[in-house]
């Protein structure tokens, strides 16, 4: 867990549990400002705690890297709820710190406050993560950036539907959104495509960060006979150690999470929000305006896989592998007809198969033939 | 390997998450009910609560000792009901508004002192294994019980035999129900307030450390979600009675499993509605039980809150 | 002796003992200058205009769902369901307000006005009902409809009333832009704080000059020589549960009207808890609650800075309202005795 504090977001040792030592680091906040070359300054705003092993960490690691960039300052804001908080940040960060690009990482940050914050501010880039972003719709000092991680949770399937042995996977998520959907269905299909009888069981809690309702899912559904589980909460910590407490496997999401279940993790659906980053920040560097779309997956390397467990066996890395190497060179495509979703309606015609980019995948609202639950 | 108990699942998933999300809910309404029945009501619990569990948590992992963790919780939970009490009997300041300020400290200072500790992994306390005789995985499951829910359980009990039958508990009851008669005794309403309000904030305390080091297990921000507060309601629920506060907190803790239990059997609509079930089902027991008269029955004549 | 001034100079007091406190936490703890920390939220919250127009904008609904505490604790009630009521006024404001999208701007915003009062008020009303009429104690079933009023709200928000291009924040359909209530001119902040405001000195004057007013103080007093000057309880408990509720879900139709423009579930964001502090603070006083909420946005508009400057986490600023509270609250305990030198020694 040493490194894990090291790149984390806020060097935590700094000031340590046992007795905070040197903070030198600590003057820097209006000394900073002063120097003579100008610094571009980078505002991140996160709606969760920077450090919470899950989707702001995620963020946050990423934001620690820009941090040792040359030439540049990064403002960090967490627990920013999507009200018009969000917009006094956006705001406070370019009025009184000189934030020339806002990174608001929520997806509620979108409409109405970064397009409100950004029509008064033309000359601020802002650029969101995973709004859907339409040129002429929208302000050209906005954009939005996503990685397609279904394909890793595909891949993630794939293992989970080798090594289970009931053939029920679960699956524990927040609230019934495409982008949850998404990674239901493609982590459904990914264990599919090795074992066609395998049935996953979505619980949904509710909302994005309740550890105790997360625990009781997980617990409910292994008390069904699952032996795999995954999740799409803010934090999978909750998840990932019931599981390996009650000896089953788990794949991660967000971050990686093989540390909290050193038996059981197979492998994980991983951010790599840092490679967008940078990009982004040496077009800033560079005197251009970054991208207003940037999507991308496991080619391009905005998401990835968790190095496997020790309890997957050579021959399901292998399959993993190869799947990866498909969805790599384009040979393999995750949504393809026919199709159903789990009340028997045709959702892709056969013949019909979709790129990652699809516009339609974005607003999915259903869960495939095989997944136990209700978007509803 | 018989797993297939259909429908039958729920109420044993009920009974399993009863015993397992409940715990907190016992200790923090038990603490509660002794404080309020010396006459002082003390909304904090949750702040105290979220500090044990960061406390407890903390310790655990720098010692590798979970039971020093729970220990310590205990002491930082009395600490703050001590202090809580301590404001309180300065004359005019009001017990519900500076729970409320308690409440707000416990939990900022919580997240603050805890921020090195949401990444590192303590040690867990263990539990009991109840369901050994049995093949079926669910009662397997259901039976694994932790320590502190059986210690929970007992003190539910001999705080209730305590106040019923010895001195000390009579004590405690006169300084609820009649600063008069207990000065009449001679027996100090604030010392007598001031140790049960600490005791309240030392079980609080162990509650919270139940969250981090048992179930589920972890520190981070969010994990209460409001438990300590539901607690103390719950006494009130429970009319003051120890006792009834442990079947308060677990038909709760049952209620609270209903949703993920039901989904996880294949009824997945309306799962907002399933989980506001333990809130509607108190609400209506509470209709169903109180009335203008009877509603008073039990509460503490000196409880400004509940007059 | 000068109340005026101790007024003044008790807070004042409590102020400073609190600042010494989490100055000694930032300095020996978390190893920040207390002094910048301090300038710096002053600088975030009342430094410049932005940071008072941010200030403000914190406060505005603050005022509102405080309130929904204040008006039934002067029967002794005490009400702490304020974040449940501002859900419901907001989720049934929204439902309102697309039901009557085509009629002109004005029109809609005064059904969704009295659409998200009504709910609010019909919703404490019913705890306040409770109490009455079966006994219950209003506390803990406030507490449980804010918990009920939530899952009702993501039950609709993400079912019934979703629209469906509202994509990963489930969301019902929009309001229209033409309906949103808009700005003060000349400002950022919303017209919700004018409201809240308006509300304010309604109250107050309602207490202080009306018979009504006074006889609600005289319940709160004492019910029992209430009820044998033939006081009906029962209409007053219902009046100020129900003008309590009506602020509150007011509240809630302002954050939909002015800022989000649909009902989702960043209604429930603590506006409602926060209110119950201010009420607590101000001491159920409706002119006291203002500044009070004041104070309240000032510290949240200051936070973002601490966090960004001085790379403190965000709980710093909930310990230092935590202080704040319990310093305000048990300095109530000075008032009469400060000024006697004795006691000031």
């Amino acid at each position: 867990m040493i490194d894990k504090f090291n790149i984390g977001p806020r060097s935590v040792s700094r000031r340590g549990l046992l007795g905070g030592a040197a903070a030198g680091a600590m003057t820097l906040g209006l000394g900073g400002a002063a120097n003579a070359q100008k610094p571009l300054v980078i505002g991140f705003i996160y709606v969760g705690p920077r450090d919470d092993y899950g989707y702001n960490q995620a963020h946050a690691e990423a934001a620690a890297v820009l941090k040792k960039m040359p030439g540049v300052k990064v403002q960090e804001e967490e627990k920013v709820p999507e009200t018009v908080s969000v917009e006094k940040t956006m705001e406070s960060m370019i009025n009184l710190d000189g934030a020339t690009l806002v990174f608001p990482t929520s997806f509620g940050y979108f409409d109405p406050y970064m397009l409100k914050v950004a029509g008064k501010y033309p000359k601020i880039q802002f650029r969101h993560c995973g709004g859907l972003w339409t040129e002429g719709k929208h302000p050209m000092n906005t954009g939005s950036y996503f990685g397609y991680i279904d394909e890793a949770q595909y891949l993630a399937g794939i293992v989970a539907g080798s090594v289970t042995k009931s053939g029920k996977l679960g699956f524990v998520a927040a609230k019934p959104i495409p982008q949850v959907l998404r990674n239901i269905n493609a982590f459904t299909m990914g264990a599919q495509s090795v074992n066609p009888k395998v049935t996953t069981q979505v619980i949904f809690t509710g909302d994005w960060a309740l550890p105790v309702k997360e625990a009781e899912a997980t617990n409910s559904m292994i008390a069904q006979g699952v032996d795999v589980v995954t999740c799409h909460v803010d934090s999978p910590k909750v998840v990932v150690e019931t599981a390996e407490r009650a000896g089953i496997y788990t794949c991660g999401y967000h971050c990686n999470q093989a540390k909290l279940a050193p038996k059981g993790y197979l492998t994980g659906a991983e951010w790599n929000w840092e490679r967008i980053y940078v990009d982004m920040v040496n077009d800033m560097k560079a005197g251009k305006a970054p991208g207003n779309f940037v999507r991308g997956g496991l080619k391009e390397g905005y998401v990835r896989t968790s190095a496997y467990g020790p309890a997957v066996p050579a021959a399901v890395r292998d399959k993993a592998d190869a799947a990866k190497l498909a969805v790599l060179n384009g040979s393999l495509s995750i949504y393809k007809g026919a199709l159903k979703d789990n009340k028997g309606n045709v959702v892709i015609p056969a013949g019909t198969s979709y790129v990652i980019t699809e516009p339609k995948l974005e607003s999915m609202n259903y869960l495939v033939e095989g997944v136990v639950g209700s978007t509803s | 390997m018989a797993s297939d108990l259909g429908l039958w699942s729920v109420p044993l998933a009920m009974i399993a998450g009863a015993i397992r999300v409940s715990t907190p809910f016992i200790f923090v309404s038990v603490g509660e009910c002794l404080t309020e029945r010396s006459g002082r009501i003390n909304l904090g619990l949750e702040g105290t609560m979220i500090m044990g569990a960061m406390s407890g948590y903390g310790v655990a992992l720098v010692s590798g000792s979970p039971w020093l963790g729970v220990l310590v919780a205990a002491g930082v939970g009395m600490l703050l009901g001590a202090l809580h009490a301590a404001i309180c009997q300065l004359p005019r300041v009001n017990d519900v508004a500076t729970g409320i300020g308690m409440m707000l400290f416990g939990t900022g200072l919580a997240f603050f002192l805890g921020k090195p500790l949401i990444q590192p992994k303590a040690p867990n306390l263990g539990a009991i294994d109840f369901g050994w005789w049995s093949s079926i995985p669910q009662i397997h499951q259901a039976l694994q019980v932790n320590y502190l829910f059986i210690i929970g359980v007992v003190l539910a009990f001999a705080m209730a035999w305590a106040l019923k039958n010895t001195r000390w508990g009579l004590i405690v009851r006169l300084a609820g129900e009649s600063v008069d008669a207990a000065l009449a005794i001679g027996a100090s309403v604030a010392r007598t307030r001031l140790i049960a309000t600490s005791i309240g904030g030392a079980f609080a305390g162990v509650g919270g450390a139940f969250l981090s080091l048992y179930y589920p297990g972890s520190w981070n921000e969010g994990l209460s979600s409001g438990q300590g507060l539901m607690a103390v309601a719950l006494v009130i629920f429970a009319r003051w009675e120890p006792v009834r506060c442990l079947w308060a907190s677990l038909l709760f803790g049952a209620a609270g499993a209903i949703s993920p239990a039901l989904q996880s059997v294949g009824v997945t609509q309306g799962y907002y509605l399933f989980s506001a079930a333990p809130y509607v089902l108190t609400l209506a027991l509470m209709i169903a039980t109180c009335s203008p008269e009877r509603s008073l029955r039990g509460a503490p004549a000196e409880l400004g809150a509940v007059k | 002796m000068n109340t005026t001034l101790e007024r003044i100079a008790v807070p004042v007091l409590a102020l400073l003992a609190s600042a010494v406190l989490f100055g000694l936490l930032l300095a020996f703890y978390a190893h920040v200058d207390p002094l910048e920390a301090f300038g710096l939220m002053y600088e975030g919250a009342f430094g410049s205009w932005f940071s008072w127009q941010n200030t403000l904008t914190r406060a505005a609904p603050l005022i509102l769902t405080a309130l929904c505490t204040a008006l039934p604790a002067r029967l002794g009630l005490v009400i702490i369901g304020n974040e449940g009521v501002l859900v419901v006024g907001g989720v049934t404001a929204a439902a309102a307000g697309i039901a009557v999208a085509g009629a002109p701007p004005l029109v809609v915003q005064l059904v969704m006005a009295i659409a998200g009062m009504a709910a609010g008020g019909l919703w404490i009303a019913f705890a306040g009902a409770l109490r009455q009429y079966r006994g219950v104690n209003e506390t803990i079933s406030s507490l449980l409809l804010t918990y009920i009023a939530i899952a009702l709200m993501n039950h609709f928000v993400e079912g019934p009333l979703r629209d469906p291009s509202s994509l990963n924040k489930p969301s019902t359909w929009p309001i229209g832009d033409a309906n949103m209530i808009g700005t003060i001119p000349g400002t950022d902040v919303h017209w919700g704080l004018v409201f809240g405001l308006v509300a304010c000195l309604l109250c107050y004057l309602f207490q202080r000059f009306t018979t009504w007013g006074f006889a609600m103080e005289v319940i709160g007093g004492n019910p029992k020589t209430a009820r044998m000057m033939g006081l009906n309880v029962g209409r007053y408990v219902l009046l100020a549960c129900g003008a309590g509720g009506a602020a509150a879900g007011l509240a809630g139709m302002v954050e939909v009207a002015a800022i989000q423009g649909r009902a989702n579930a960043s209604l429930a964001v603590g506006y409602g808890y926060s209110g119950i502090l201010v009420s607590f603070l101000a001491r159920h006083h409706p002119l006291a609650i203002v500044p009070v909420s004041i104070l309240l946005g000032g510290i949240g508009a200051s936070g973002g800075l601490l966090q960004r400057r001085l790379d403190l986490p965000d709980a710093a600023v909930v310990v230092l309202q935590g202080i704040i509270f319990v310093a305000i609250l048990a300095s109530e305990t000075l008032y009469g005795r400060l000024l006697k030198p004795k006691e000031v020694a």
